[in-house]
């Protein structure tokens, strides 16, 4: 099987790649990030396997935390926590577990299934279902390929456990699994339901782990030598940048458990005159060149220091930073109606019709 | 008032008398390797002006890098015997897990993880294991440990479970030096917890150090009381400093633009620090230094100090120049421009020389600089001057011409006009400018929480409560408190409005 291994360095270049593809959300992988530096000093190793690999009846098991980075930023990360959520699931269901896959590569989310592989000796398989970070359980490629959404199983570090055993549809386990973490202190260590090799062959976003290391390295290196990490990241992603300017004005509310508002650009160089404007909800959304939408979910819309090229995120984001705003390619599944009524411009409350930045 | 501010740097130690908000005197004498004397020349420099005759002095304020430089240079340092409130969470990342390996071999003395802490609203995460905690203490007492950080998860909402931890240790290690995290503010568990950590490390120093300022004020026969300064631009009095030390890290460059402030009375403008090395460039707001919101490493540990918001870059006057390029810092001479300028005999060619061969400065020997002619001396000032404008454009935060402010030895390298400035301002006595920042420190008091379901303005208010008595509790008068800085944060994914409110009131010391 062609098993790669996964690097501590690469996993630092995973660290930086995935929290530029979390678009604005899916908070710090620092944690995760310090879990595999102890881990990998105390000999574990992880190897990463092309979901192409995967035979039809294997089961995968697609892992995240979910909740507040702020509990996060106190209660930290055991890594221990997330291979229990696992180990629930295959408890609960009897299914044996052949590789362990990120929900989101977004953000923090992206290590989840490193902790989880690095204890179960199990590869982690290259591929999400995001691409990316998103706020909510409805908006991943499962759910666009109406797969099922239960059993999940959800642990905290306590030793609490769930399993949400049933539920008709992904907005439904988003409401409940919410109401399960809130109580458990806002953070909850979560195994989705089991996904077959087949299913994640056809619905799963392939080769993200490796795309977030790319990204991330290409970033890395520009810094180590001083380059432009903002071209360095577009020498190995089709991105375009949006605007280049320095934020002016930030506002946020929260509403309905979301940090939801705009932050506003000045342009600078090329853009100087100009202003836009971006709304977020934990993500970046929708963007405004001058009141116009140019850019707009699916869409990744990727917020950058302009000097380190490392992401701001839309709870960091303040006066006075000089960033540029860049435009990735989205996943091809969420461009179909369907993809688009789960996480499009009107899936957000913008009412727009969505034209990518990509379109010729 | 009659005060006297000192700046006990790398190589000089300065110091100012202010009356009646009037800069008297200052001067410099050169900083000892056992601080006392230093002290002590600068203030004898000070008498010996005769300024100091007449009406008693009402306060000293020093600031120092001397805690953060123990930190850099890994000397001085106690061994911390960390005690975390909190498992079963976290096992896997215990304290010190993310410091640099040669720093933590100095002060790691030993790791104890028990059940406690709290949840984000206001349930216990865990009931606080007291047995846990007393047989802690005892292995610390076998090990011989005397000082130590404990830490508690969102001690900052709730720091009962510390506070008792506390008891518990002191019981078994009376006169342990003991640091709570929650005394250092912010959410962040690893970060509260490295700045606790860090406090403990620097016990014995800071008893040495403030002791060693004592003995300094004893022996000039100044009584008045002693405050040091913060990293803030606020003053805590010598005992408190004494028992965190954190809190007066990086109080040099805040020293710098507070007393920048002062001199040009203006509260809100962009500050230039030139020194002979490197340049600070930060922005005033209200008369105190912006502050850094991210996360700020001391000598490799990540902390979430209260620190200024600074942008630093290779130019000072002791920077070597090179002519063809034209190339400016950042290396420099430092402390030996005046045995290795062109000026003072030397052999190297630095920004300094370049001054006195333009005829700004008029100091050394210029017969030495002579072969300068005026339009290469004109490349270089401008090439500073273009370094100088990058930086400020950088830490602007609005856009259109702002006032700027240039202190610090080398302020004469900051030109007259700059592109995005409307207006540069030098300042007498620019050249101690720390340690008049230092003389008018006041003192201050810091809310960082979360509130719940309060409507915005009761949060605030909240807050501003605690603020106003933390900073009386520190020494400031309750009379003259102001909030300088009020901003709330509105957090996804919690249930209910729940709010993070960060709240800081200063006010002046507090008579005697």
């Amino acid at each position: 099987m062609p098993l790669r291994d996964i690097t501590l360095d690469d996993i630092e270049s995973l660290a930086v790649g995935a929290w530029i593809l979390g678009t604005g959300g899916g908070g710090s992988p620092y944690l995760g990030l310090l879990n595999m530096r102890v881990l990998y000093k105390e000999g574990y190793r992880v190897r990463l396997m092309p979901a192409s690999e995967l035979a039809d009846d294997d089961w995968v098991a697609a892992v995240s935390a979910m909740g507040a980075p702020l509990v996060l930023q106190e209660r930290l990360t055991d890594s221990r926590t997330i291979a229990r959520a696992v180990e629930l699931i295959e408890r609960h269901t009897g299914c044996r577990f052949g590789g362990i896959m990120a929900l989101e590569i977004g953000g923090g989310n992206s290590l989840q299934p490193l902790m989880a592989a690095a204890h179960l000796k199990l590869p982690v398989i290259d591929a999400d279902m995001m691409g990316r970070a998103y706020p909510e359980a409805q908006m991943t490629s499962a759910a666009v390929g109406d797969l099922k959404p239960c059993p999940l199983a959800t642990v905290d570090v306590r030793g609490l456990e769930s399993i949400v055993e049933k539920v008709p549809t992904w907005k439904w386990m988003e409401r409940i699994s919410r109401k399960i973490c809130v109580e458990y202190g806002s953070i909850a260590s979560t195994c989705k339901a089991p996904r077959t090799g087949a299913e994640v062959k056809k619905w799963g976003i392939h080769g993200t782990t490796t795309k977030a290391i790319a990204i991330g390295h290409a970033v890395r290196e520009a810094q180590r030598r001083h380059d432009d990490p903002v071209a360095a990241i577009l020498s190995v992603e089709p991105g375009k940048i949006l605007f280049r300017g320095k934020v002016v004005d930030v506002e946020r509310r929260a509403t309905e458990g979301f940090l939801r508002g705009r932050a506003k650009l000045d342009g600078a160089e090329d853009d100087r005159g100009s202003m836009l404007e971006i709304a977020f909800q934990n993500e970046w959304i929708v963007a405004w060149r001058n009141g116009k939408p140019i850019a707009m979910s699916p869409d990744l819309i990727c917020v950058l220091d302009s000097v380190a090229g490392e992401a701001v995120g839309t709870e960091t984001i303040r006066y006075g930073q000089r960033v540029t705003v860049v435009a990735l390619p989205p996943p091809p599944v969420f461009l179909s109606e369907k993809g688009l009524q789960h996480v499009g411009p009107r899936a957000f409350g913008y009412d727009l019709d969505f034209r990518s930045v990509f379109a010729a | 008032m009659r005060r006297i501010g000192i700046d006990v740097g790398g190589t000089n130690t300065d110091a100012v008398l202010i009356d009646e908000g009037k800069v008297i005197r200052a001067v410099k004498a050169p900083t000892s390797q056992d601080v006392t004397t230093g002290i002590l020349d600068s203030l004898r420099g000070l008498a010996a002006t005769g300024v100091l005759k007449g009406r008693q002095i009402d306060a000293v304020m020093i600031g120092t890098t001397h805690f953060v430089n123990a930190v850099i240079q890994r000397r001085n340092l106690t061994k911390v015997a960390a005690l975390r409130l909190g498992m079963p969470a976290a096992a896997s990342l215990p304290p010190f897990c993310d410091w640099p390996e040669d720093l933590a071999a100095v002060v790691r003395g030993g790791i104890w993880m028990v059940e406690g802490g709290h949840e984000y609203d206001g349930r216990p995460f865990m009931p606080l294991d007291e047995a846990a905690v007393i047989k802690a203490a005892a292995e610390m007492k076998a090990a011989g440990l005397k000082s130590v950080g404990i830490s508690a998860i969102f001690s900052p909402l709730d720091p009962s479970h510390e506070r008792r931890a506390a008891e518990l240790v002191a019981e078994v290690l009376p006169g342990a030096n003991i640091t709570c995290s929650c005394d250092l503010g912010r959410i962040g568990l690893l970060e509260r917890e490295n700045a606790g950590l860090l406090n403990a490390a620097l016990a014995d120093l800071a008893r040495d150090t403030i002791a060693a300022f004592e003995q300094a004020m004893g022996e000039s026969g100044i009584a008045a009381p002693l405050f040091i300064t913060q990293n803030d631009g606020t003053v805590a009095e010598a005992r408190q400093a004494r028992r965190l030390p954190v809190y007066s890290f990086a109080s040099g460059a805040t020293n710098s633009m507070r007393g920048a402030a002062y001199l040009s009375g203006l509260q809100d403008a962009m500050v230039v620090d030139v020194g002979g090395t490197t340049t600070d460039v930060g922005q005033l707001k209200h008369g105190f230094p912006r502050e850094a919101n991210s996360v700020v490493e001391v000598g490799g540990v990540r902390t979430l100090f209260r620190m200024p918001d600074l942008w630093t870059f290779g130019l000072g006057g002791g920077s070597h120049v090179e002519l063809d390029p034209v190339k400016v810092g950042p290396i420099s001479v430092g402390y030996r421009l005046l045995t290795e300028g062109l000026a003072f005999g030397g052999r190297q060619l630095t920004a300094t020389d370049i001054a006195i061969a333009a005829g700004m400065l008029v100091l050394g020997d210029k017969s030495q600089v002579e072969h300068l002619d005026a339009a290469t001396c004109q490349k270089v000032l401008l090439e500073a001057a273009r370094m100088a404008d990058e930086a400020i454009d950088r830490m602007k935060t609005e856009a259109g011409d702002v006032l700027l402010i240039a202190v610090g030895g080398g302020a004469f390298l900051i030109p007259e006009r700059l592109p995005g400035v409307s207006r540069v301002i030098h300042v007498e006595h620019g050249d101690c400018a720390n340690a008049v920042g230092a003389a008018i420190a006041q003192v201050s008091g810091e809310c960082d929480q979360i509130f719940k379901d309060l409507p915005r303005v009761e949060a605030l208010s909240a807050a501003q409560a605690i603020a106003n008595d933390r900073a009386v509790a520190a020494g400031a008068a309750r009379a003259t408190l102001k909030t300088i800085e009020s901003e709330d944060m509105p957090l996804a994914y919690l249930p209910g409005n729940s709010v993070r409110v960060r709240v800081r009131v200063v006010g002046d010391v507090a008579a005697n």
